[in-house]
């Protein structure tokens, strides 16, 4: 049987939600309130850390597997470099906070407001969440078989 | 600013107890203590940024770590430390320690800003015009990423390379991996 106790599974089964959706709301809400796209990020990530350790790993591997994670982590990197991008093209600097200064000014502190910094936060988020989750999972995927290799 | 006091000394004493002890276990538990008494720490000092981001990336650090000593055999330190490196150990904490003695002198007292003592600081600016500029009511969204976003892209840099480093280095071993070529 892999993994934990099945009061360990039940308990992590109800508890993953409320995890899940406390990290979309530190990303989301980064630019108003404490939190950001890092924290969001490593809450997302340990939330996959749970499940890992109280299913185990294929569980997690089936949920989200590798291939899917790396290219996740690809695109979220990709969307920050373009949102940076975007601000030399249309604003004329790199990094410049185009949306918030010509197209989409907002109202502060409300949701849809603050330009740039809210896309840079789900982009970080997104980075941050599938790096540390692939690090988890080739870290436990390894391991060290020396008996077998040193003969090759 | 009690509070403060007990807190350096339990990190303090957190701290010596992970140097000294012979269980790698109870050393990493030591850290992991470590870690919760500078987010507290960071909680009281008002920068509840940093708080949540010490405690979670605490907790991730110390999961890993505490797998990592159970699935090890060998979980005792034994042996006599190397002359050598004590040495060295203590001369460079005692350097960071004098250094440290001259670069507090110059921080303004507790609670004051450095824009204070500093006219014409960039914290000024940020602090005045943060939100006019950027739209952003977390300050420290604001800096981190329109004021100061090269950090952050040199951040996220180094954490991609670091995961590429990581998957490529440690997918040799893996069976699983090298059916999957195409990662």
């Amino acid at each position: 049987m892999k993994g934990m106790t099945i009061i360990v599974k039940i308990i992590s089964g109800w508890v993953k939600v409320l995890i899940f959706l406390f990290g979309i709301y530190i990303i989301l809400f980064g630019h108003l309130t404490p939190g950001g796209g890092f924290a969001g990020g490593v809450i997302l990530a340990s939330c996959y850390v749970l499940l890992m350790l109280a299913f185990g790993r294929e569980f997690v591997e089936e949920n989200l597997p590798l291939p899917l994670a790396s290219k996740l982590d690809c695109v979220g990197a990709l969307a920050f470099a373009v949102i940076a991008i975007l601000g030399l093209v249309l604003g004329g600097s790199f990094f410049i906070n185009f949306l918030y200064q010509k197209y989409l000014p907002g109202e502060a502190l409300n949701l849809i407001s603050a330009g740039t910094i809210p896309l840079s936060n789900l982009a970080i988020g997104l980075k941050v969440a599938t790096s540390l989750f692939l690090v988890i999972l080739v870290l436990s995927m390894f391991r060290p078989d020396m008996s077998g290799d040193k003969k090759e | 600013m009690a509070i403060f006091y007990i807190l350096l000394l339990f990190i303090i004493t957190a701290a010596i107890i992970a140097v000294e002890t012979k269980n790698l276990l109870s050393a990493v538990i030591c850290v992991g203590a470590i870690g919760f008494g500078a987010s507290l720490m960071f909680l009281f000092l008002r920068a509840p940024d940093i708080a949540i981001t010490q405690i979670v990336v605490e907790v991730l650090g110390l999961i890993i770590l505490i797998r990592v000593c159970i699935s090890r055999e060998l979980t005792f330190i034994s042996g006599p430390r190397e002359f050598f490196a004590v040495v060295v150990s203590v001369v460079i904490i005692f350097a960071i320690f004098l250094a440290g003695i001259k670069v507090l002198e110059t921080l303004p007292a507790f609670g004051t800003p450095i824009f204070a003592e500093v006219p014409d600081a960039a914290s000024q600016t940020y602090v005045e015009e943060g939100l006019r500029k950027t739209g952003a009511a977390n300050l420290v969204a604001s800096v981190i990423l329109d004021f100061r976003a090269y950090d952050t892209l040199g951040e996220a840099t180094v954490l991609f390379t670091a995961i590429i480093g990581a998957t490529v280095i440690l997918r040799k071993k893996t069976k699983k991996l090298l059916e999957e070529p195409d990662v």
